[in-house]
This record gives structure tokens, C-alpha cells and sequence, in this order.
């Protein structure tokens, strides 16, 4: 992997000298994204504001590229490290393009004069987050997420080798959040710019990051790649959640299943059974589902809502005992919802126990 | 790079238009100097012209540029008007730095020397010290006062920072900035009991503030001051920029916070202190003024704004500094009297006007 270009080392931080997480011992590599994820309060950003030297280190050291953080100074530092900061900024009469220009203040002489070359530096940050045309409205004037933006392009203007960012996307609508996000990984795997935030959106976190550092309170309790940290186990005792499930498949997080003996049953297949299910699962009607092939859309869900899912190996046909237990749990049931399902040659058994279920007059609407 | 490159070709306008906004913001700013310099000096000839004795103003600009005439005219203009309007020219400008800077430091528009009790500290310690030296000497120089000034101010300060520590909400310090401004009127006029009569007359018309009685040693040592404190204050303009983005970011981009905090405290005070030993306390100036020529650049960018505030204060206290000699005459009002006619009602206009904003 190489020499890593931030790196934390025995590090404890917190406030007024009280620890609040301590011993980080950690290493980002130049390029990569490196998301901070955890529970409110857990210090997400009080490790941040010990990179960005907001905070005084407690003890360990932090190291960038080669300087120790505590000998920098904040002018060295500023030509190294950005900053986009949760702190509501409310300056008055200056425009975006004022603010995004405060990213040359580093490079600039005396008087923070902009040249020509610090102009045009401006004026392409602004192009890469698509702002140009906010450029001459005033900061106070635009939406949250325009201001975002804004922010963005004067970290890009102060032209970092690392990028800080606190929770950038709150606020943020879904198209914001997936262009301020594309935008981060465009820097990362372009310029070679390395990003470390914090972000509440773990699903988000799971497919932007290189890395992920789940923050638990008193401590960091995993760092490692998305693959191994997005587990439904991880997540599930880092956020502490005794109400839900985090889906690790699609990265997000279910409410809780209905509890109790299912009284519906569910034949579906192929996705037809997800409207089904959340539907049901709102209306807190526990419900049984299957006979679901092992790779079908369906079954995820399936395992994550439904009280029993009877399934099958992909692709054979649908054996004897797996259709006499749905037979029997159908049967327990006092109706069954056929949500769309195609019978073939191998699950033509369902259509056998569509078919009882229609008999005994069972099968109801949706 | 190349990919952001090749997008700011593509689309060519947006760059005309930065660019012609930079020429109309320009255009704007030359604008508000031209007419701020007309105003400064169309009020100085008026300033000179009228009073109890009135010179027409074809022998006042011969006499200005000429210094023959009349010497009785001579003697008036020389030696009593025109000290008198570059001393308010120089102080009204101080003055509104110095709320600049207190703006800034505090980042509310409503802070300023006078309702914060600093001007109040430095006119305690200068009564002290001017009571206790008249005492023992004949006269006490203007460098004694303004260091006596400088001190009280510093003390007020202190006070406002420990108050700012522990209460967040502005507010509140506005309050303790007011109280703290009580208190040291009350302790004013307790030393003042204590005076010899020859004494109180002097000091009493000079705790309310005024510009009578300047001399040009007051002007040269107030321009010494004053212009360097000035030329500091510039310097500083880059990190005042930043720092109007909040701390935070100032620090991310290189300032060095607490050197940069410290030198606010250093010069707003010397600034305030300046005025406070020369003309006494002055009201609202300080946040009038910064309001106004902010207003009419529209921008807060330091680098334009604060000369442009130094003007503006040397020209709104001129003008103020007439209606006080004019308006009542021969009876002359105090200046504070005067800037707090015009000042008051900015300020409660900018009040009105943030709370509908918010």
C-alpha cells in the first residue's frame, strides 16, 4: 500500500483536555475516501476537528505527509488541508464568488489581492461543482444546498492534497447529495485528492468510501474497507439498533419486522412480493412468505419482514418437502395474497398450491 | 484539471459576466470614494465658512492656499476652524474603525466602542489622570492622555472579554457593555466631585464630547497615531476578510487566530482611545458609519471597506460637528449630542431590518 499520507497515531481526542475517544490508530492513503460513520454524539466530529486542528490533540500525534500536525503551522497547513465545516457561515454582503475567492487566501500576497491566475483558479472551482452561475448572487441569498456547494468550491479553490468534510451532506437534497458526492469522488480518484467526512447516510457511506471508520462513542470500533464493515451484525451494534435491520445487500435499514404468528401468506416472485411485504409490514401484519427461490429479488426482503420464508435451491424443481412445508404453513394462515408469480416447469408446485389455496377459498386481494 | 478546463471554454459567458461584474463593482466603489472626497470637502468649506463670523468663500480659498489676508480671519481659520475640522475629520474616521474592528472581533453589526462601555473606561481613567496630574502640573500632554485613554479602554475591554467568555448570546454583552459603560460614568463623575473648580468646567465639557478648542499640536500628534494605527489596521485587512467567515475557517486558511484577536483588541482600543482623549466619548459613530458605507459599496470586503469607513466617519463627523456649532448658536450642543440624532435611528433601523431578515 505505501507510506500512508495521514496518519493517526495513538491518537486521543476531546474536549477541555477530557478524552472523549482515545488511542486511533489509523492510516489513509493519498486518493482514497475515508467516511467517519456512527451514532449521534459519538465524536465523529471531534476526530475531525482534531485533523483540522480546531481542537488541541490530548495525546498521540496526528501526522501529515511527513509533518507531524503539531509542528505545523496554520499557514503550512493551509495549502495542504481544506476544510468544509458544519459551522453556519453568515457573512454579509459578499457574493459566492467573494466567498469560493477566500480558497486563495493561502497564495495571495499582503493585501489578498486575487491576480489573473488566482481569478481563473476561482472560476474553475466554480465550474466543478456547476455553480458558475451563482458566482455573483449574494452567499446570503442561496439554498442550503447551493451554499454546499459553494463550500465546496472554495476547499477545491484552496487546491489541497486533503479535503475535511463535516457531515457535507445534511441538508442536502437526494440529487444534491449524489452530485456533491460524485463530485468528492471525481477529486479522489482524479486529482488524487484525499477525503476524509463524516456522513449520516450509511448507504451513501457504503458507496462512496474506500474506507470506513465507525466511530462508537468511547472509541473506534472497526476500520476496514465497505465489504467488511457493512454487515448487518456491525451496523446493527454501532447504531445500537434494537428496532430495525440494516439490509447489507442494498446498505439499507429496515424498520422492524411484525412481530407474531403469520397470518398471511405471500406467493410472489421476481419482485413482485416487495410492494406486498411493506404494505403488510405497515399495516404491522406478520406474514409468511414463499415459495421463494434462494436467488430470487424477492427473498431479501422476504428474509428481513417476514415471520417465515420457505424457500428453495435455485433453479430445480420445487422438491415435495418444501412444498408440503407451504402447504402447511399456508394452511395455519387464514389467507393468502398471490402477488404475481409465473409458473413454469420447475415451480409448477406453486401453481399447485395457488391452486388449494383457490379451493378453499382463501386467496384474497391485496 | 483538463476536464474543468475545457468546461469554462464551453461555456464562455458566465466569464464575461464575472468580469463585467468585477468592472461594475469597481465603477461602484469609485462612485461612493468620489462623492465621500466631494463631501469631505464641500462640508470643509462650509465648516469654515460659516460660524460668527462669516468669510466669503473666494477669501477663504485665498486665504488656505495663500495663508495672507485678513489677520483676523487669518487667525480664526488657522487657529480655530480648520484644526478643529481635520481633528473631526481624523477622529470621526478613528471612531468608525474602531467599531469596524469590534464588529468584526464580535461578529455583530450593533458592536462598537461607545455602547460597549470602552469609550466609558477611557474617559474614567483620562478624568483620573488629568485630575491628579493637574494637581501637581500646569497642563498634561496629549500622549499621557491618550496612553491614559488606551488604558481605561483596555480595562473596559477586559472586562467585555470575560463577560463574552462565559455569555454567548449578543445580546446579553451589549447589556454588560452598557452597564460597564454606567459604571464608569458613575466613577467619572464621583472623581469629577472631587475636583477643584477650575478643573470641573474643563473636564465636565469634555466628558460629553466635543471638538472645540483643537490645537495643531492636537492634530499632528492625533495624525501620528491615528495613521499608524491606520496603516496597521490595513495590513490586518487580508485576515479581517477571512475572518469574517467565522473562526473556523479563518484558521483553515492560514490565520493565525489568536495573534489576529489580540491585534483587534490593540488597535480598536488605541482607536477608540484616541478619540476619547482628544474630544471625549462619542456615540454611535461606531456603527452608524460601517453600516452606511458598507451599505452603499455593497460588500464587506475589508480591503475597500476600511478606508472607505474612514472617510465616511471623518465626513459624518464634520457634518455633525457644524449642526453642533450651527444649530443653536452662539450656544454650541455637545457632539455626542448631535451623533446621537443622526446615529441613533441607523442603528435602530439596522435592528428593525435583521430582525425581519431572520
Amino acid at each position: 500500500m505505501g507510506k500512508a499520507y495521514l496518519s493517526m497515531d495513538k491518537l486521543s481526542v476531546g474536549y477541555n483536555k477530557r478524552v472523549l475517544i482515545k488511542d486511533i490508530c489509523i492510516d489513509i492513503h493519498k486518493g482514497e475516501i475515508v467516511t467517519l460513520i456512527g451514532p449521534n454524539g459519538a465524536g465523529k466530529s471531534t476526530i475531525l476537528k482534531s485533523i483540522t486542528r480546531q481542537l488541541q490533540i490530548i495525546r498521540g500525534k496526528v501526522v501529515l505527509d511527513v509533518n507531524d500536525l503539531h509542528n505545523t503551522t496554520f499557514k503550512e497547513l493551509s495549502t495542504k488541508m481544506a476544510v468544509v465545516l458544519t459551522d453556519r457561515m453568515k457573512p454579509e454582503l459578499l457574493t459566492c464568488h467573494d466567498i469560493v475567492a477566500t480558497g486563495r487566501y493561502p497564495y495571495t500576497g499582503r493585501l489578498g489581492i486575487l491576480t489573473r491566475e488566482d481569478e481563473d483558479k476561482v472560476d474553475e472551482a466554480l465550474a466543478a461543482v456547476n455553480a458558475r452561475e451563482l458566482g455573483t448572487r449574494d452567499f446570503n441569498a442561496i439554498s442550503d444546498g447551493q451554499k454546499q456547494r459553494i463550500l465546496l468550491a472554495r476547499a477545491i479553490c484552496q487546491e489541497p492534497e486533503i479535503i475535511i468534510l463535516d457531515e457535507p451532506t445534511s441538508f442536502l437534497d437526494i440529487r444534491y447529495k449524489l452530485e456533491l458526492l460524485s463530485i468528492l469522488r471525481n477529486m479522489a480518484k482524479k486529482k488524487g485528492i484525499t477525503v476524509v467526512m463524516s456522513l449520516h447516510e450509511i448507504d451513501l457511506a457504503e458507496k462512496i468510501s474506500d474506507k470506513i471508520i465507525c466511530v462508537n462513542g468511547d472509541r473506534i470500533s472497526h476500520f476496514g474497507t465497505p465489504d467488511e464493515i457493512f454487515r448487518e451484525d456491525t451496523i446493527r451494534k454501532l447504531y445500537n439498533i434494537d428496532n430495525g435491520f440494516f439490509d447489507p445487500v442494498f446498505g439499507s435499514i429496515e424498520l422492524q419486522k411484525p412481530a407474531g404468528k403469520p397470518k398471511t401468506f405471500v406467493v410472489s416472485s421476481g419482485g413482485s412480493g416487495i410492494k406486498t411485504y411493506r404494505k403488510l409490514q405497515k399495516n404491522n401484519v406478520p406474514f409468511a412468505a414463499g415459495i421463494l427461490y434462494k436467488n430470487d429479488i424477492d427473498i431479501q426482503l422476504a428474509r428481513l419482514l417476514a415471520s417465515e420464508v420457505i424457500t428453495e435451491e435455485p433453479f430445480v424443481e420445487i422438491s415435495k418437502d418444501t412444498f408440503e412445508k407451504a402447504l402447511d404453513v399456508m394452511l395455519s394462515c387464514d389467507r393468502v395474497i398471490d402477488a404475481g408469480v409465473v409458473i413454469g416447469d420447475c415451480n409448477k408446485r406453486i401453481g399447485e398450491l395457488l391452486h388449494i389455496a383457490r379451493e378453499k377459498g382463501m386467496i384474497v386481494d391485496e | 484539471m483538463g476536464n474543468t478546463e475545457i468546461k469554462i471554454k464551453e461555456t464562455g459567458s458566465p466569464v464575461e459576466s464575472f468580469h463585467h461584474e468585477n468592472f461594475r463593482r469597481r465603477s461602484r466603489y469609485t462612485l461612493v470614494f468620489i462623492f465621500l472626497v466631494a463631501g469631505f470637502f464641500a462640508i470643509t468649506i462650509i465648516n469654515i465658512n460659516s460660524g460668527n463670523v462669516e468669510i466669503p468663500i473666494s477669501r477663504i480659498v485665498h486665504i488656505l492656499f495663500t495663508g495672507q489676508g485678513d489677520e483676523q480671519e487669518v487667525n480664526i481659520i488657522w487657529r480655530i476652524r480648520l484644526p478643529r475640522i481635520l481633528m473631526a475629520a481624523i477622529l470621526g474616521g478613528a471612531l468608525s474603525i474602531s467599531g469596524f474592528l469590534l464588529q468584526t472581533f464580535f461578529e455583530n453589526p450593533i458592536a462598537g466602542p461607545y455602547v460597549l462601555g470602552i469609550s466609558s473606561g477611557a474617559k474614567m481613567v483620562v478624568a483620573f489622570v488629568m485630575i491628579v496630574s493637574l494637581q501637581y502640573m500646569q497642563s498634561v500632554s496629549s500622549y499621557t492622555m491618550i496612553l491614559a485613554a488606551f488604558v481605561g479602554s483596555l480595562i473596559s475591554m477586559g472586562f467585555i472579554l470575560l463577560v463574552a467568555r462565559r455569555i454567548k448570546n449578543m445580546a446579553a454583552l451589549l447589556v454588560a457593555g452598557i452597564m460597564i459603560g454606567y459604571i464608569c460614568s458613575a466613577a467619572t463623575d464621583f472623581i469629577i466631585t472631587f475636583a477643584s473648580d477650575s478643573d470641573i468646567a474643563n473636564l465636565h465639557g469634555w466628558s460629553q464630547g466635543s471638538f472645540s478648542g483643537m490645537s495643531w499640536s492636537n492634530v499632528g500628534i492625533g495624525t501620528v497615531v491615528i495613521g499608524v494605527t491606520m496603516g496597521l489596521t490595513l495590513i490586518l485587512s487580508k485576515p479581517i476578510g477571512a475572518y469574517q467567515l467565522g473562526e473556523a475557517y479563518a484558521q483553515s486558511i492560514g490565520v493565525n487566530i489568536k495573534f489576529f484577536r489580540v491585534m483587534l483588541i490593540l488597535l480598536s482600543s488605541l482607536l477608540s482611545a484616541c478619540v476619547t482623549a482628544f474630544a471625549g466619548p462619542i456615540s454611535f459613530v461606531g456603527i452608524a458609519v460601517p453600516f452606511l458605507v458598507k451599505g452603499s459599496l455593497g460588500t464587506s470586503k475589508p480591503l475597500v471597506v476600511i478606508p472607505a469607513t474612514f472617510l465616511g466617519g471623518g465626513v459624518f463627523c464634520m457634518f455633525c460637528d457644524i449642526v453642533a456649532r450651527l444649530a443653536f448658536a452662539p450656544l454650541e450642543l455637545n457632539i455626542s449630542t448631535v451623533t446621537s440624532i443622526f446615529g441613533a435611528p441607523i442603528v435602530i433601523y439596522m435592528m428593525i431590518r435583521k430582525k425581519g431578515v431572520r
